[in-house]
């Protein structure tokens, strides 16, 4: 294998975990506050059209990114709203968001559709950094959202591990009861936490549109809510598992790409499938009940918080 | 006792309804700082409802809550911790995947942004060590015993400051010799001056380690009293009425009979299980059960009893050993074989494996025979026959219910219960495995449930019998065998052992068999 196209394949595996990562590191925020969001591909769909549209008609990185944080923050209250505050059923909600995100963006987005938007976040090298053979090029000349997800990753595993906060929220997805009866308001820490979920998600969405293709087409983000949600259960809800799990997903759809050349035979669609057949295997084996030990889920995901009933 | 300062505590006229039932009225209680206050009655009489008030779960509906003289609002939980009064759930309210300083530390400490473990350890060993509890601040809750997660919930209200304990049911879960120990920690928090409440239903123990007893009753007090004036007739009056005890002297007679016994007809050889987590939480039990006897299985919950039922109705599968009903070789059987062998469950969650609640009193009557002719033809129900036969059922076992149509979920625990039974028995078992069967039932149903039992025994039925009330094992019971981290420590007959005994076998004191 050439240097230039093991570069070439770190590197657009790097953008793809990113373009997961958003999504993954929201959701196990999510989760861990005891909500499940499965909307995801609907919200990173609502955060891909939203920038993409900005960036066409304003022309403005920092706007575009602005108003997916906006939307994001909306989708997320929304889904609060109906799972906290409504105590609906999370999977229908999450069912809603797919189906709801999926069609206004397709709707939001035809105006844009094949536009170019002549705009996208490019590559700016570190110094230094970029200079190290193969790794450089491949981890360090990429755009400002990746070297973003490079710091959210640590900043979030310490938040969850070595934070007071973290602490709260590790408990807040395993009993809410006690917390509650800690005097912590459970409905606001998961208002926020679904929040800052949906925020990230949208962000995801955008990586995909601004970072990644660089244009905007109906369901582009071609299930990579759907692998996030993946990643969250088989990184058992800890972001640096996650992202290995990201890269691995980034490394096999790529590779599937480069192969398929070499196997013309094959349909392409075959090569395409791959990352969707290892989430499936993935999953199969990280919790499945093999020898009795399972993964576990905070205890009290999807289950809503009421007061009165305990 | 000196003279008595001014009351800490005082609740006035307290009244709560939910709905149209009356939980509490007009209830009045004051608690001296130095005191054990025990808040005794039965399962319904209002005690966790006046406490939940107190602590600021419920908001009453009348009266007012004085504390250190004031007039107090106690809205939520954070604001009863923040006058310092705590609870001990009977659930504990811990997280398992924290750490025991990371549970402490939720509720109280400095609220850093960073996590000091070190700092946060230290801390914890010394408020327990002034108490003299034992804990170890870095192991994570799920790797405690039942003892020590509740000697964590202690901690835990005594790093907040709780100057007022309430402990619901603090003995319910522990051994003999834990209950004391823990009892013991009470009182050295009561001298240092903290006033400790606890409720309970059981008297020998109230009398022992109480310095004041209130009586709760339908709602409201019926009796307040020193310990020191306290007798089990005063007691046993106030706390259940004008309502006589069952007569068990009849049955008791017949226990021991031998002649009742017929021959061995249960028998499991050195059977291992593993729990939902995968670990060991049956090691090697051999018991067997004869004909028309009942076998009492005693110890603290959480010992492997779940497990042991599960495995005899073949829920559970087992990884060594054999287990026979009639000679037939049962361990690999499906749970429909152990059904058609003569086996029944009444498991211990009444309500999530043995009754569907919002299912109707008919629907659940047939639950297990709804593949037979009587009550479905093709596929399509027999709505008569099933509501004729339930309606038998209710009026044999009395069981009172607000319509055969309504979800078995709106009926009371009791009546639960013996639906539940009624169904498990009409199949005419050779074999009854009830997992405490009696829990949360008031005096009058819990009656009628061991009725059925003993009723069931002299007709010949097995019966394996799992319950943390050593009394009632005792009264039940021809043999005792005792639970206690998955092993099965001894067998005893019941006339030839006695509660000691048996309280330090469910230590895990192993005794020879005899």
């Amino acid at each position: 294998m050439s240097t230039a196209l093991l570069i070439s394949i770190i590197s657009t595996a790097v953008v793809y975990a990113a373009t997961v990562l958003y999504a993954a590191v929201g959701e196990i925020f999510s989760q861990r506050a005891g909500v499940m969001n499965l909307g995801l591909e609907g919200i990173m769909l609502m955060g891909a059209v939203s920038g993409y549209m900005v960036a066409v008609y304003q022309q403005n990185l920092f706007l575009a990114m602005c108003v997916v944080i906006l939307v994001g923050a909306a989708l997320g209250l929304v889904f609060s709203f109906l799972t906290v505050t409504m105590q609906a059923d999370q999977t229908v909600c999450g069912m809603a968001m797919l189906t709801f995100g999926t069609g206004l963006s397709g709707f939001l987005g035809k105006s844009v559709a094949g536009v170019n938007a002549d705009l996208a976040f490019e590559p700016i090298p570190i110094p230094v950094l970029s200079r190290i053979p193969v790794l450089g090029p491949s981890l360090f000349s990429q755009n400002i959202l990746v070297y973003l997800i490079y710091l959210i990753i640590p900043l979030s595993m310490i938040y969850i591990y070595k934070t007071r906060a973290g602490m709260i929220l590790r408990a807040l997805g395993e009993n809410p009861a006690a917390l509650d009866s800690a005097g912590y308001n459970v409905y606001a820490l998961r208002y926020a936490y679904v929040i800052f979920g949906s925020i990230m998600t949208a962000v995801g969405g955008a990586v995909v549109s601004l970072a990644y293709t660089n244009f905007w087409s109906d369901g582009m983000t071609s299930g990579k809510g759907w692998i996030a949600v993946a990643l969250v259960v088989f990184s058992a809800w800890n972001p640096l598992t996650a992202t290995f799990g990201a890269m691995l997903f980034g490394a096999i759809s790529i590779i599937g790409i480069d192969v398929q050349t070499l196997f013309p035979s094959v349909p392409s669609q075959v090569f395409a499938a791959l990352p969707y057949i290892a989430t499936i295997i993935v999953l199969i084996f990280t919790t499945g009940n093999f020898g009795g030990r399972r993964s576990s889920a905070p205890a009290a995901l999807t289950i809503p918080y009421d007061r009165e009933k305990r | 006792m000196e003279v008595k300062k001014s009351p800490v505590l005082e609740m006035k006229h307290i009244t709560k309804t939910f709905g149209s039932v009356t939980a509490n009225r007009d209830v009045s209680l004051s608690v001296y700082p130095g005191e054990i206050h025990a808040l005794l009655g039965e399962n319904g009489a209002g005690k966790s409802t006046l406490m939940n008030i107190l602590t600021g779960i419920y908001a009453p509906d009348g009266g007012e809550i004085i504390y250190k003289g004031k007039h107090r609002d106690i809205h939520s939980p954070k604001d009863a911790v923040a006058l310092g009064i705590g609870m001990v759930h009977q659930h504990f309210r811990l997280i398992p995947t924290l750490t025991v300083a990371e549970n402490v530390f939720l509720y109280s400490g400095k609220k850093t942004f960073f996590l000091h473990r070190d700092e946060m350890e230290k801390e914890i060993r010394e408020c327990s060590s002034q108490y003299n509890l034992q804990v170890s601040p870095e192991a994570y809750v799920w790797q405690l015993s039942v003892g020590e997660q509740q000697r964590v919930e202690i901690v835990k209200l005594l790093h907040q400051g709780a100057e007022v304990l309430i402990l619901d049911e603090p003995s319910a879960v522990l051994t003999p010799q834990e209950a004391q120990s823990m009892f013991d920690t009470l009182r050295r928090m009561a001298d240092s001056g903290k006033a400790v409440i606890v409720i309970s239903h059981k008297m020998n123990e109230v009398m022992t380690n109480a310095d004041r007893i209130t009586v709760l009753k339908n709602g409201m007090v019926e009796d307040t009293m020193p310990a020191s004036e306290a007798t089990v007739a005063r007691l046993t009056s106030a706390v259940v009425g004008e309502r006589t005890l069952p007569q068990q002297t009849t049955e008791d007679a017949e226990r021991g009979d031998q002649g009742r016994l017929g021959e061995e007809i249960f028998v499991m050889e050195n059977v291992s299980a593993l729990n939902d987590r995968g670990l060991p939480a049956l090691k090697g039990v051999s018991l067997s059960v004869r004909a028309g006897e009942i076998f009492g299985i005693a110890g603290v919950a959480g010992n492997g009893q779940r497990e042991l039922s599960e495995v005899i109705a073949g829920l559970r599968p087992v990884t060594e050993g054999s287990l026979t009903l009639s000679g037939k070789e049962l361990s690999k059987a499906s749970v429909k074989e152990h059904i058609r062998e003569g086996i029944a469950l009444i498991p211990e969650d009444r309500l999530q494996t043995g009754l569907v609640p919002e299912l109707s009193f008919v629907q659940n009557v047939i639950l297990k025979k709804s593949d037979s002719e009587r009550y479905s033809r093709n596929g399509i129900l027999q709505e008569k026959a099933m509501h004729a036969d339930a309606a038998e059922y209710a009026a044999r076992y009395d069981i009172r219910h607000g319509g055969l149509d309504l979800p078995v979920g709106l009926m009371s625990g009791g009546n639960q219960q013996k639906l539940l039974f009624a169904r498990e028995v009409s199949g005419k078992p050779r074999l009854i495995v009830a997992a405490y069967p009696v829990r949360g039932l008031d005096i009058g149903a819990a009656e009628s449930i061991r009725g059925i039992l003993r009723e069931q025994s002299r007709q010949g039925t097995a019966i394996v019998f799992i319950s943390e009330e050593l009394e009632e094992i005792f009264s039940m019971c021809d043999r005792i065998g005792v639970l206690c981290d998955g092993e099965l420590m001894g067998i005893r007959a019941a006339g030839e052992t006695d509660l000691k005994e048996i309280g330090r076998m469910m230590s895990g004191e192993r005794e020879e068999t005899v």
